[in-house]
């Protein structure tokens, strides 16, 4: 089974070469098939499962706490500016 | 042919919070940049989101205020989409089981009340702030994470100056609520406008424009215009609309296609599985429910009725919460609740305004104003010397009686003192009384002052008046 | 020979004074030296650090103080922040990152003395069955370097086996703390979904990760579980479950203890001496004193599928912070879009590309409640089948693995082979469940095999009961590689 990947590439933003391409489309098409096997169960009136433990109203008090100073906020930045992280021009 | 414009609103607001909606960092304008951040809101490798109570309690107490309902289950998802402000490239919302639902706005509009239903107040995390130079971009992540609460409506509204009034009413809501201070200029408030048109009588809608981003009420009121009059246009023509998000041009005055339905992001919406779900208990809700406070426009209704003000002295208690509540205080048990706005607006607020106080300084309760009231109608003292009385119940915060008592202001209505006053007065007039035994009437008022004035205003001027006369008519 | 040591014999020396934690981290770093070149079980290792922090250790034992693992050198798998040091997840697209952060679990080792030191190689992102995903190039199982040593954790693994530390964390999504330690002959522990902190660990997918110990003994782990486990404000989903005396658990007795054989579990593809050697272990379990009872798991040949789409969506997402804009390696473009798709484009091993391209794919629109939804409602009928189960049995055992380790490169043009190998440990994380894996033998190739214990959520205790009173009456775990 082929898959069409080139939306899920897109919303993904990851940039392929033609090689990985080729290489993917069919093992993803393999995985993708396995995975049907799922459509062989009946799975009406059960609940989806988004945790693995059933905890709620988990939250914190509205206290301050110390953030990291500009310097640190910005060592692992590839480019700054004026205690900015600077990016391509945005254009909209 | 005639239509209609069809239009919903998406309004971000800010939460009043002190930290941020995932993180303790301040939520806070006007830092240098990028100070107000910390691992969590800049989206490191291996953090983790836990919500803010704060954020939860205003957004419930938002609900009330909005005649929502707050669902017994809440939960998180994941709004997937790149953007360099955007710090994890997912924005933690609420998809399909928000905080509140389903409540209404009630609001004025050329004297008519109004009505538009909320469909959901959710709750959001704002993204960083972008900042555009001649090559490059910059941005700054203070603003990252702060509690953002959507509020989106039906599509009830049918004009522009309807949604500038529904847009008025909601910032005065929440800011009286205490959930946001809705600050235009530092970006608290922002606005989605979603708006079609359609032939009158036609039952399904139009294609739907976005017109996204916009930072000031005036500018969604001249932009829906803008774009009801676009539409319409497009239609008599005999041209097709299509669905489209919109950027308005503020200085211009006209709205530009930004991207139409095809390239729209497919945001691929998932729970979040870094948070667990919120299930406000009984307790939770009720002592929220008992912060709830009277919208303005319901005060404003109430106070006419129930008290029989003007709408000018309600209008004056809705604009000013503290003063209204001391007024109500006030009123309480009067016959006649008008002499207590008058006090409270003529007297109290000039004075507190003189002194650059508050009601909170006062140093009188407000059932003094009721006492004084009750001395001028009993005939104690004069209106006039109420007003002595006054200054010195705000500068000491002594009750009126023990004031007149003290200072011996207590009108004089002993009929053998103020016989002698009556006396002293025409003695020392001889020709005001004599045209006042010659018919004329006006005279007397002369001779009574004269006696108020010997009496340094203690007389009961009612019974000067009489005895006067009844000395003259002899 | 100090770096033979485990957890509890150390402790015994240094508390005696007989050692200090200088010489016993001094030891650990001599023995990287030595074998780490033909094994690869460290990405870097800060020797000043880790010797700073050992002296620290030693003046303060030297001042009185005693703590649960003080001075102990414990190496850390490059997922989990260190503050001040490299990050990178066995990836390029870290580039130089540094960690301004601890996670919880590296602040509570702290906290409890021990001395951390080292990146640990893994596949990248902790995306692998292998440690072949590495942009660091592969660990070695130290018993065949040839062979692969597991992943995702494979530098943990390798780590302890080769004694190049005293013990070592790992994370586990899927198998990855089991399986290597499986395949190289040590004692790997998955907790409880929720039991330890994830602050700081890296994440693959949320739902599915946790931390756990590698060590050379069931002790040992029972001891560095206790350090690391616990409530912790900054994750939502930790439970504030009270934390059990693990150490207290290890009494060597299983009298009664109900042990579940599924019977889904006789796969094909079951290696025949993986298979002899784990079914003498639980004869010996029961000739403890254990029950042993066949069971049923019915939606065991669902759970790789299940895992694949769920793992795969939420790394999606969580691999989505990784763009070149505020850390990492980034690569240039004329707008943001290209910036960051040229970034991830050569940033990304091929592994990271299919999972996250597979996890956009079963979430974009059209596709979710195909896939996710129904994944999520899968999951559901695979945590019921275990919570029944455990309400006949207190504990289920299987093989860790099918197989013992495979040669490297032999699996690598085929990922979904490689998926299939976790069939056994797979349910484990989509149940949240915990579970273990002991030595229970060595193939006639001399690699070994463990011995997988699974437990209900917060069956730590039983866990570790039942490991320890197997490990005491065999001696599998004292078995050493030969690396001279």
């Amino acid at each position: 089974m082929e898959m069409d990947l080139s939306r899920a590439v897109k919303l993904a933003r990851i940039e392929l070469t033609p090689e990985e391409e080729q290489r993917l489309a069919p093992q993803l098409g393999e995985v993708l098939q396995y995975v049907e096997k799922l459509n062989g169960l009946d799975v009406s009136g059960v609940e989806p499962t988004a945790h693995a433990t059933p905890l709620s109203n988990v939250m914190r008090e509205d206290e301050p706490r110390e953030s990291l100073s500009q310097e640190d906020a910005l060592r692992n930045a590839p480019k700054t500016a004026n205690g900015l992280f600077v990016v391509p021009k945005i254009v909209e | 042919m005639e239509y209609e414009a069809v239009i919903g609103l998406e309004t971000h607001v800010q939460l009043k919070t002190r930290t941020k909606m995932w993180c303790g960092c301040a939520n806070e304008y006007g830092a240098d940049a990028n100070t107000n951040v910390c691992p969590v809101c800049l989206g490191l490798p291996g953090v983790l989101p836990v919500p803010n109570a704060e954020a939860l309690r205003l957004t419930a107490l938002t609900g009330f205020l909005l005649n929502c309902d707050v669902p017994s289950y809440a939960k998180w998802d994941r709004k997937n989409y790149f953007y360099p402000d955007n710090p994890k490239n997912y924005q933690l919302t609420q998809l399909d089981f928000p905080s509140t639902i389903t409540g209404f706005v009630e609001f004025e509009l050329g004297g008519e009340l109004e009505s538009v239903r909320i469909n959901r107040a959710h709750l959001e995390e704002d993204v960083g702030k972008s900042f555009h130079f001649a090559d490059y971009s910059g941005v700054d992540f203070n603003r990252a994470g702060v509690p953002l609460l959507e509020i989106v409506t039906e599509p009830d509204i049918t004009s522009g100056d309807m949604a500038y009034e529904y847009l008025n009413a909601l910032k005065s809501i929440l800011e009286y609520g205490g959930v946001s201070d809705c600050d235009m200029e530092k970006g608290q408030v922002r606005c989605d406008v979603n708006i079609s048109v359609r032939p009158i009588g036609q039952q399904e809608l139009g294609e739907k424009i976005e017109i996204k981003n916009m930072n000031s009420f005036s500018g969604v009121r001249r932009a829906a215009e803008y774009e009801i009059a676009r539409q319409i246009e497009v239609l008599e023509e005999g041209g097709q609309l299509v669905q489209e998000t919109r950027r308005w041009d503020d200085d211009a005055g006209i709205t530009d296609s930004m991207r139409t339905k095809e390239d729209a992001h497919d945001y691929r919406y998932f729970p979040d599985p870094d948070l667990m779900p919120h299930r406000p208990s009984k307790e939770w809700l009720e002592a929220i429910r008992e912060e709830v406070v009277e919208l303005p426009l319901a005060r404003e209704r109430r106070l006419m009725e129930q008290y029989e003000l003007p709408a000018g002295d309600a209008d004056v208690f809705v604009g000013d919460a503290a003063l209204g509540n001391y007024f109500e205080e006030a009123a309480k048990g009067l016959k006649n609740p008008k002499q207590a706005a008058n006090w409270v607006i003529n007297n109290l607020q000039a004075k507190l305004v003189e002194t650059e106080t508050s009601v909170a300084d006062l140093k009188f309760p407000a059932v003094a104003i009721g006492e004084l009231i009750g001395l001028v109608e009993g005939g104690q003292i004069s209106s006039k010397i109420a007003q002595e009385v006054f200054a010195e119940m705000f500068a000491s915060g002594k009750s009126p009686a023990i004031i007149v008592e003290e200072k011996g202001l207590s009108q004089v209505s002993d009929s053998g003192e103020l016989e002698a006053f009556c006396r002293e007065a025409i003695e020392a007039n001889p020709g005001p009384a004599d045209d006042f035994r010659n018919g004329k009437e006006a005279a007397l008022n002369f001779l009574k002052g004269q006696v108020m004035k010997a009496s340094r205003g203690k007389a009961n001027p009612q019974m000067v008046g009489e005895l006067l006369a009844k000395i003259l008519n002899g | 020979m100090v770096h033979f040591l485990t957890i509890h014999q150390l402790l015994e020396q240094l508390r005696a004074g007989e050692l200090s934690s200088r010489e016993a981290t001094q030891a650990c770093l001599d023995r990287v030296e030595k074998v780490d070149g033909r094994l690869n079980a460290f990405i870097s290792v800060d020797a000043t650090d880790a010797l700073a922090q050992a002296d620290a250790a030693d003046q303060s034992r030297a001042a009185g103080e005693d703590l649960p693992m003080l001075g102990v050198p414990v190496a850390i798998k490059d997922v989990l922040a260190v503050k001040d040091q490299p990050l990178n997840c066995a990836s390029k697209i870290l580039g130089e990152f540094n960690s301004p952060y601890d996670a919880t679990v590296i602040q509570k080792l702290r906290a409890a003395g021990a001395v951390v030191f080292g990146r640990l190689n893994m596949d990248e992102f902790a995306m692998g069955s292998s440690n072949e995903n590495s942009a660091f190039g592969p660990a070695r199982n130290p018993w065949n370097t040839d062979c692969i040593p597991g992943g995702s954790s494979g530098g943990s693994a390798v780590a302890v086996a080769a004694d190049e530390c005293i013990a070592s964390l790992g994370s586990d999504t899927g198998g990855s703390i089991r399986q290597p330690a499986a395949l190289c002959g040590c004692v790997g522990l998955k907790p409880t979904y929720g039991r330890v902190s994830r602050y700081g660990l890296v994440a693959f997918a949320s739902s599915l990760d946790q931390v756990g110990p590698f060590t050379k003994d069931v002790r040992d782990a029972a001891t560095l579980l206790q350090v690391i486990a616990g409530a912790d404000e900054q994750d939502s989903t930790n439970v504030p479950e009270p934390v059990p005396d693990y150490s207290a658990a290890l009494s060597g007795d299983v009298k009664g203890l109900r042990i579940g054989l599924p019977r889904e579990y006789q796969v094909e593809g079951l290696d025949p001496e993986v298979k002899a050697a784990t079914d003498a272990a639980v004869k010996q379990l029961e000739a403890l004193g254990a029950e042993v009872k066949e069971i049923s798991l019915p939606h065991t040949e669902y759970a790789i599928a299940t895992y694949y789409i769920i793992a795969t969506a939420e790394a999606s997402a969580n691999l989505a912070r990784f763009e070149g804009v505020r850390y990492g390696a980034r690569l240039d473009g004329a707008d943001p879009e290209e910036m960051n798709r040229k970034t991830r484009g050569a940033g990304f091993g091929e592994e990271v590309k299919r999972r996250i391209i597979l996890g956009t794919y079963v979430l974009s629109s059209g596709y979710y409640d195909a896939y996710y939804l129904r994944a999520q409602k899968v999951r559901t009928l695979i945590r019921q089948d275990f919570l029944k189960a455990f309400e006949e049995v207190d504990l289920i055992a299987s093989p860790t693995t099918p197989t013992p380790a495979f040669k490297i490169g032999e699996k690598t043009g085929d990922p979904l082979q490689m998926y299939l190998s976790d069939i056994y440990t797979i349910s484990c994380n989509l149940a949240g469940l915990c579970g273990i894996s002991v030595p229970c033998g060595f193939s006639k190739a001399g690699l070994p095999i463990g011995l997988q214990l699974l437990g209900k959520p917060f069956g730590e205790p039983d866990l570790l009961r039942a490991a320890h009173a197997y490990e005491q009456a065999t001696d599998w775990h004292t078995h050493r590689p030969n690396l001279d």
